[in-house]
């Protein structure tokens, strides 16, 4: 599913790698919990994975093709294809409705909008209701939303049409008690439903209890740790 | 794509007080472009078809320009005259069809008033050699009866409401006097007869009286002044009939030739003549000549506008360009649902290119409505016609133009964006 092989990984203009990888394999359906504190280059992982950066060196690979070996506009129509993702916060575009921000992902790929159960419009209804947004919320605008809810509303739009792999970047970091544990339930069902492999990354680790994996970042990464940007 | 101009829309849209600043000020210069494209044409074709059929303009010795100034357009004042008897000798030559003398100097309400011979409203011909057309009325009468009788022009009617039958004076000189200030001619009332159609040319603002009329107002005159009371010179009215009115000198002719081909032997003829230094000038060329010193300053304001324009789209790429940043959360949103850098500009580029068009689009309405609405008054204040219609080559050139640069500038910040968007990765790094 996913699979890194020697990467290394430099900022524009930084004088170190910030991401050096030896081997990481990840097995389709899997969830994995990424654990490391800030500055350990996480969001970049992340960025690697989603084929957004490429490595100096070595080989990131989503399901079976290196990121590296694709011209951009490519990589990108391949992303939208296959990958998911959830922001910390700010994941929704403020002025489109709910609705249409969950439907954004059909809009760049042909294959999401495909993959739906029946039209677009009505997986991404579902979805909203699997996530407990009622149907009044779907037609407002995305920020009349609370934190919590435009959330759950950013993870219905990383899984509409069921893609892949969705990478989670903090997604609960904005969340407090009750909430996060409604937020980990909901997400984790609906990648479950939808076969999607999760990558998720956080500094919380009393989450790791609900993943099938859990890596520790600052073991995987050779490079020195808090250096990086990210 | 369609995703695309959709986002572009909603996100315009949720910007839309900055962006309509920037429209507004894109609108402001498309429609001062045009409409000084439009005023610049018009002012040319006003310019152009203020005489025709006159092939020959004869005054005092001076510059062509400052002769076919006062002669046709009724601008300023002759510095000399030209003697009736010229005139005569002119109208004599074999190759002369008509010679209508025309003397200036009094004003109505600061519209010239002309001194000439009926002989005028049958040959004075304006744009296609239209001739005049007398609306209401008559031409006044050559003869001693129709000593008081006035012709005005149609600006003259409408603006001072004149009907015919109405009794006018004039003031001497073309300044309006001040309030509460007497004409100078005053005791001699002028009695309008004729309303002529509009033309739009100077012959709107014209108020056209016989040579002899203007003789009878200047008898009890001398050097230009009113001879005092205490000479006890004061000729009433009705007595100037008594007098010898035949006017001795004229400000300009206007001739017709029986033959254009003459027409060089005929300027050769009124250059030569011995009795007093004269000059012909072909009308066309005069006012071609008018036209480069005029056309300056209007290519100067063309320029100006387009300096403007110039401006308004510099403060789009600021607006954009400022904005950039508080967006690099919707940039990074968008490259993490799939799109590329190559959309994102296209986005930018999308963006400005619709703040563009709306502006250009509201310019070009704005400018058709002001010609409309403004097109009466231009035509009463300054006698140019403003052209209601499609727009001109160079209008559509204008507006494309604008819109080029628009879609240009709008790279700008889409460039930028690109560049955001490819070192952001999915995290703004801000």
């Amino acid at each position: 599913m996913l699979s890194l092989r020697d990467l290394r990984y430099r900022w524009p203009g930084a004088a170190e790698d910030s991401l050096v990888i030896h081997e990481l394999d990840i097995a389709a359906g899997r969830t994995l919990f990424l654990h490391g504190p800030s500055g350990c280059g996480k969001s970049t992982l992340l960025g690697l994975l989603a084929g957004v950066l490429l490595a100096r060196e070595g080989r990131v690979a989503l399901l079976g093709q290196d990121w590296a070996a694709l011209p951009g506009g490519r990589r990108d129509a391949r992303r939208a294809d296959h990958v998911g993702v959830v922001f910390q916060q700010f994941n929704l575009l403020p002025y489109l409705t709910v609705l249409d921000n969950v439907l954004l992902p059909c809009g760049f790929s042909a294959r999401r909008a495909q993959r739906c159960a029946g039209s677009p419009r009505a997986a991404a209804q579902a979805l909203l209701q699997r996530m407990g947004l009622p149907e009044p919320l779907w037609r407002r605008r995305a920020d009349a939303l609370s934190v919590g809810q435009q959330q759950r509303v950013a993870a219905a739009r990383a899984l509409i049409g069921g893609p892949e792999l969705v990478l989670a970047d903090e997604p609960t970091s904005a969340l407090d008690g009750p909430l996060r544990a409604a937020f980990m339930a909901l997400l984790l069902q609906a990648c479950a439903a939808a076969g999607s492999t999760l990558v998720f990354v956080s500094h919380d680790e009393r989450l790791a209890a609900l993943f099938d994996d859990r890596l520790s970042l600052p073991d995987l990464n050779r490079a020195a740790c808090g250096t990086a940007a990210a | 794509m369609r995703t695309l101009l959709r986002i572009a829309l909603r996100s315009a849209l949720n910007r839309r007080g900055t962006l309509a600043l920037v429209v507004l000020s894109i609108a402001l210069a498309t429609a001062l472009l045009l409409g000084l494209e439009r005023l610049r044409g018009d002012i040319r074709s006003s310019f152009t078809s203020a005489v025709s059929g006159t092939d020959l303009v004869v005054g005092p010795r001076t510059g062509p320009v400052q002769l076919m100034l006062y002669a046709v357009f009724h601008i300023g004042s002759a510095a000399n005259t030209v003697s009736m008897d010229s005139v005569r000798a002119l109208a004599a030559h074999r190759a002369v069809d008509w010679v209508v003398p025309i003397a200036l100097g009094d004003g109505h309400r600061g519209r010239p008033v002309v001194g000439t011979t009926p002989a005028y409203f049958a040959h004075f011909a304006y744009g296609d050699r239209q001739p005049l057309v007398l609306a209401q009325g008559r031409a006044f009468a050559g003869s001693l009866d129709g000593l008081y009788e006035t012709v005005v022009g149609a600006e003259v009617a409408a603006s001072q409401g004149y009907r015919l039958g109405r009794k006018m004076v004039f003031h001497h000189g073309l300044q309006v006097l001040p309030d509460g200030m007497p004409d100078q001619h005053g005791d001699q009332p002028f009695t309008v007869v004729g309303i002529l159609a509009p033309t739009g040319t100077p012959v709107d603002r014209t108020v056209f009286v016989s040579l002899q009329g203007l003789s009878a107002i200047h008898l009890d005159w001398a050097g230009g002044a009113p001879l005092p009371a205490s000479a006890g010179l004061k000729i009433p009215a009705e007595l100037a009939r008594k007098f010898d009115l035949e006017p001795r000198q004229v400000t300009a002719a206007l001739v017709g030739l029986k033959n254009r081909a003459a027409v060089f032997n005929v300027q050769r003829f009124v250059a030569d003549y011995p009795a007093e230094p004269l000059m012909a000038v072909l009308p066309a060329v005069a006012l071609d000549a008018l036209w480069t010193v005029v056309g300056l300053g209007e290519r100067a304001l063309l320029a100006v506008s387009g300096l403007v324009a110039l401006v308004s789209l510099a403060s789009l790429v600021a607006v954009v360009l400022a904005g950039l940043n508080e967006r690099r959360r919707e940039l990074a949103v968008l490259r993490a649902v799939g799109a590329g850098p190559r959309q994102v500009l296209l986005l930018l580029a999308v963006e400005g290119g619709l703040v563009t068009l709306t502006g250009a689009l509201l310019g070009a309405g704005g400018a058709a409505a002001a010609v409309l609405l403004a097109g009466p008054w231009v035509q009463r204040q300054l006698g140019i016609t403003l052209q209601v219609g499609a727009p001109t080559a160079a209008q559509w050139a204008l507006f494309a133009a604008v819109l080029a640069a628009g879609m240009l500038a709008s790279l700008v910040p889409g460039w930028r964006a690109y560049r955001l968007s490819l070192a952001d990765g999915l995290s703004p790094r801000t």
